[in-house]
């Protein structure tokens, strides 16, 4: 036994190796395995007869996605729906982690983690159901403001043509608050966790230096936030590219991303087609952290 | 001639803290002012009332004869050195300089110039495009000394400033400082808790303690005459002889102290000479420190004296436990206004 610590502890490799073998198992064969089974799919194409997958390296199947223009309309949908509920999000989340970090008292901060935390702790399908509920027609939503006499303000913003529908809960209006609602805390979190870092005494010097509170957020506060502020848009990005769950039970018929891989998987059988819509948001987001990098996102970690 | 700062009956206090506590001052310009204490004592909070990022709960605070109490930070033309030197991560050490102007909307040519020869004045006129990460503890705390002289203020707070930079450092530092204040000719305030610090570099010294001011002197007032028992401990690391030892010695009750380098040491049977005080004790401990040793010793009554000697080896003699006779002069006992002290 002590001959085996003694080897150990003078063969550090050895030691590591051991430790960290049966994870790399997992990590090779589950996760990275299924992934490149995924896109090794995605290069065969199905026979439009036969409904069968030919096993031929081909390149139809990413065609059929970027050309068809009723594909390209899904993945147009998805990727403005993911930019605007990434946009919503930070600009909600900035104020509420700035308040939580900086002004709020020990119990507040205490009180806003919990608040922000115990959405995520419930299950993900109530909630969306509630929402359908809360939006509806006749659902709360509409009842207070009707009470508030706003009824009017929300016909009309119902009538917009694009966003708009026959009800809250049947328009990508309601669609985009329920992804709001569900990729806040991802927002939240990351960005409280940039701005702890950053020293009360670094605030301080701004103002000492002569910039009012503006110029400090604008100068010191945000771009020391951009890290956070990047790792919270990657999950609500990410999140908003790959849900199908939200896009078939809230808003407005047209297809979304994740609902076509659901889809051509299931009833439809076409697996390379599923495939290749699933590379999809791997890629753009790859393109999103391209450019966050070149905006200087990442500079300050 | 207006003054730089004014206090006038200013008290700050958190939940039952006294953290300042009802504190007068008035700092001329032009001066190199220190504030010295313990931590805890409010010098810090002080310097955050002058620069603005504390209020007062009551009285108020003049800036150049203006009342500033309610002014925001960047309404004051005053500037901070901070103790962690607060560079800003994400920025060059010539956009950390230039930051004053840069907020204040000088033109990019200006402030460009304007912050190189900052840099040039602190020596660090190559490291302009370097990151503060990239910098030595020395070299951030000219780039932040820079920063804040950019503006040209009338006042320039400094937090310990030394506080974190080695012993050559530091004092290679004290005399770069006092240099630059009397080239720029302007009003510095410097917090420290090192008496060493404040004795050798400001005109006066402010002495805190339990958010009030002790004693307001030169630095040789401080350390010659001492008006407290806690300004004698804490400037002159002196003993403070009060009570009935105060009447044995000298014949009277009220409290006097003596500084350790006053003291000499001598043989118990030795006659005591004209005008001195002595009195019996025991060797409790021995430091040698170089130029002087520090002694411990116990009188018979349990109180302990401590006498700095230096070191020219005739009190090698005296080992630990050893019978010695301390002596000083009467002229060198400094009588005490209160003998309390924490």
């Amino acid at each position: 036994m002590r001959a085996v610590s003694t080897f150990l502890y003078r063969r550090p490799a050895v030691y590591v190796l051991m430790l960290l073998i049966p994870p790399l198992l997992w990590f090779g064969t589950v996760y990275l395995g299924s992934l490149f089974t995924l896109l090794a799919q995605s290069f065969y194409a199905i026979d439009e007869f036969t409904a069968k997958v030919v096993y031929q390296p081909t390149l139809a199947t990413y065609e059929q996605v970027v050309t068809q223009p009723a594909n390209v309309d899904i993945i147009m949908r998805t990727l403005s729906m993911a930019v605007a509920v990434t946009i919503a999000c930070g600009l909600i989340a900035l104020p509420i982690a700035n308040y939580m970090v900086r002004y709020a008292s020990p119990r507040a901060r205490a009180f806003f983690y919990v608040g922000v935390m115990l959405p995520m702790w419930m299950s993900y399908l109530v909630k969306v159901y509630a929402w359908r509920l809360i939006l509806a027609k006749q659902g709360i939503l509409s009842w207070l403001l009707d009470t508030v006499g706003l009824g009017a303000a929300l016909e009309a913003l119902l009538r917009l043509p694009g966003v708009g529908g026959p009800s809250l809960s049947a328009s990508y209006l309601g669609m985009f608050i329920v992804f709001v609602y569900m990729w806040l805390p991802f927002m939240i979190l990351p960005l409280a966790a940039a701005l702890e870092k950053v020293p009360e005494s670094l605030l301080q010097a701004s103002a000492d230096l002569g910039a009012r509170p503006v110029q400090t957020f604008r100068r010191v506060t945000l771009p020391l936030a951009l890290p956070g502020l990047a790792a919270g848009s990657v999950f609500t990005f990410s999140l908003t590219l790959g849900d199908y769950i939200i896009p078939s039970v809230v808003g407005a018929p047209g297809y979304f991303i994740g609902m076509m891989v659901y889809q051509q998987q299931g009833t439809a059988g076409n697996i390379p087609l599923a495939a290749a819509f699933s590379v999809v948001p791997i890629v753009l987001i790859m393109i999103y952290l391209t450019l966050a990098k070149r905006a200087g996102a990442f500079d300050a970690l | 001639m207006t003054a730089a700062i004014e206090f006038r009956d200013v008290s700050r206090v958190y939940g039952e803290v006294h953290a300042v506590d009802r504190v007068s001052l008035t700092v001329q310009a032009g001066e190199f002012f220190a504030m010295l204490g313990p931590s805890g004592s409010g010098k810090t909070t002080c310097l955050r009332l002058i620069a603005g990022f504390e209020t007062p709960d009551t009285g108020s605070v003049l800036l150049n004869g203006r009342e500033v109490t309610d002014e925001p930070p960047y309404a004051r033309d005053v500037n901070t050195v901070f103790q962690d030197y607060a560079l800003f991560p994400h920025m060059s050490v010539l956009e950390n300089v230039a930051y004053g102007p840069r907020v204040r909307g000088q033109r990019k040519d200006d402030w460009r110039r304007r912050a190189q020869e900052m840099l040039e004045l602190v020596q660090l006129g190559n490291f302009g495009e370097r990151r503060p990460s990239q910098l030595s503890g020395g070299q951030r705390q000219r780039v932040s000394l820079a920063r804040a002289l950019i503006n040209q203020p009338r006042v320039l707070l400094l937090d310990e400033p030394l506080g974190a930079l080695d012993l050559k450092l530091r004092e290679e530092m004290q005399i770069e400082l006092k240099n630059l204040q009397r080239r720029l000719g302007i009003t510095f305030v410097f917090v420290t808790h090192d008496q060493g610090e404040a004795l050798s570099m400001a005109d006066r010294v402010a002495v805190f303690n339990r958010g009030r001011i002790e004693q307001l002197d030169t630095p040789r007032t401080l350390y010659m005459r001492p008006a407290t028992a806690f300004v004698a401990r804490f400037v002159g690391s002196a003993n403070v002889v009060t009570g009935e030892l105060a009447q044995r010695l000298s014949g009277r009750a009220d409290p006097f102290a003596v500084r350790a380098e006053n003291i000499r040491l001598r043989a118990p049977a030795a006659a005591p000479d004209a005008d001195t005080v002595s009195c019996i004790g025991d060797v409790a401990d021995v430091q040698y420190h170089g130029a002087v040793s520090r002694w411990q010793v116990r009188l018979e009554s349990g109180e302990v004296f401590a006498a700095a000697v230096a070191d020219a080896g005739n009190n090698g003699d005296f080992r630990i436990g050893a019978r010695v006779r301390l002596e000083w002069l009467r002229s060198d006992a400094v009588p005490l206004s209160s003998a309390e002290s924490p």
